[in-house]
């Protein structure tokens, strides 16, 4: 279980995220909602330790996140806009860094396994400069699931993804929340939010506006509740 | 030691080996040592009291030079994807990052130095006196001192968008002691008739300069990647 309790950001004199207080159980996929500059990124950063809140605590299975908690920080997969894998290193070899940090055993087949599962078997030895978008976006979400997260989170993670590679990032995701991942993911794509979600999100200006269980809307209810969430005041 | 060291030689391990696979710090490191021991080599009459009071000065003019070419890609090559966030958010300790670059931006001026240095007393026909011990004991001290505040201050200066102009404003007021030192201790040990005893006060500066700062780098590391 993630909870955030009071959780803030202030930049200078700007209020990107104002006192959060939600909590997320476990096998949950959770979709964060909300118009571009409402803080969704923000967000999900400082529940990934990235950024250090102004105030408000984060807890995962009630114990709070500290910048040198170490073990909890193993349990938690993250995938932000930008990939974090080295230009010149294959596939395997950014995977094989990647999981060496986060102390996996087996590693390379571990890689390998992952490589296959985001369709990128064929250019498991090309170095990733010459990638697409798309390829390093598929990459990048290998990254994410290297150490087997507990807590997966992710950015935008549809974005530059061809129609092959979003139904198989959607199924990773339906695999990883019936092994009882938490998943919290920063979208705005309302199609894949009602074909993966469980749960959404509404954020604007930086306060936590609507909570909405998806079993219960279909994609064109969340939409309208969306579109009078985001345009009321 | 388990968020420590492991993180720390996995961090230096894939600098190391990424710089084998492009080859880029290192042969732009070793085109400026031979541009410099060509270019001294032309501008001084090679006469043994010459080369004496040059060859010191020279050694510390690759190092240091040579070592901010590298200094200024240590951190330019984590912003591309921002993989400086990806160790941030994994289970590793933030002064692991430090140590891990301080170990690969020591390896790479090590290499350079391993093949300019001897180039350099090859050409210019110099036997080093004595004992060879402290004299690449003085070089070891001096080259860490240095990379331990230039991998500090390269990782603030890549905050800035001009950060290849920033590194040596920053760097050099703070290695001049050092460089004084390291060159003081470095004449005395290649001088004929010159006592060893005579360069253990510099040595002694570099030692305390080098605790200081590889300390301070420690403690300040985790700050520096929050800015």
């Amino acid at each position: 279980m993630i909870e955030t309790n009071g959780l803030s950001k202030t930049i200078g004199e700007k209020t990107i995220v104002r006192p959060i207080n939600v909590s997320f159980q476990g096998a949950e996929t959770v979709a964060i909602l909300g118009p571009n500059g409402a803080g969704k990124s923000t967000f999900l950063n400082m529940i990934a330790g990235l950024i250090k809140p102004t105030s408000g605590l984060i807890s995962f299975h009630g114990n709070a996140l500290k910048k040198d908690d170490y073990t909890l920080k193993e349990k938690i997969g993250f995938l932000s806009h930008q990939s974090f894998l080295y230009d010149y290193f294959t596939p395997i070899e950014n995977l094989i860094f990647f999981g060496r940090m986060y102390k996996v055993e087996n590693v390379r087949e571990r890689a390998k396994q992952l490589i296959d599962e985001v369709g990128l078997k064929l250019f498991q030895n090309e170095p990733v400069r010459s990638f697409s978008r798309g390829m390093l976006q598929r990459l990048a979400i290998a990254r994410a699931l290297i150490h087997n997260p507990e807590y997966l989170l992710l950015d935008e993670p549809h974005t530059g993804l061809d129609q092959q590679a979003v139904s198989i990032l959607n199924e990773v995701i339906k695999a990883r929340q019936k092994e009882g991942v938490t998943v919290l993911m920063v979208t705005h794509d309302f199609q894949q939010v009602t074909d993966t979600c469980t749960r959404a999100l509404i954020m604007r200006n930086g306060r936590l506006v609507d909570d909405l269980s998806i079993s219960e809307l279909g994609q064109d209810t969340l939409d309208s509740r969306y579109q009078a969430v985001v345009k009321s005041s | 030691m388990r968020y420590f060291i492991t993180p720390a030689l996995l961090i230096a391990l894939k600098d190391l080996y990424s710089e084998w696979r492009t080859r880029q710090v290192v042969v732009t490191m070793l085109i400026f040592s031979a541009l410099v021991i060509v270019t001294f080599s032309f501008a001084f009459d090679p006469t043994r009291q010459a080369v004496e009071a040059l060859i010191p000065g020279m050694i510390w003019v690759i190092t240091v030079f040579a070592g901010i070419l590298g200094l200024n890609r240590s951190f330019l090559s984590e912003q591309k994807q921002d993989q400086l966030h990806g160790m941030i958010v994994a289970p590793a300790d933030p002064a692991s990052i430090y140590l891990g670059k301080v170990i690969a931006n020591y390896v790479f001026v090590f290499v350079v130095q391993a093949i300019s240095i001897p180039l350099l007393l090859i050409l210019f026909d110099f036997q080093v006196p004595g004992d060879y011990g402290w004299f690449l004991l003085i070089l070891f001290l001096g080259t860490f001192g240095f990379i331990c505040v230039g991998t500090l201050l390269s990782a603030v200066s890549i905050q800035s968008k001009s950060s290849e102009m920033l590194l040596p404003v920053l760097l050099f007021p703070l290695v001049t002691p050092i460089v004084i030192a390291a060159v003081e201790a470095t004449r005395i040990v290649l001088a004929q008739d010159a006592s060893i005893s005579e360069a253990f006060s510099w040595m002694q500066l570099i030692v305390v300069y080098d605790l200081v700062f590889f300390v301070a780098g420690f403690l300040l590391f985790e700050y520096v990647l929050e800015v």
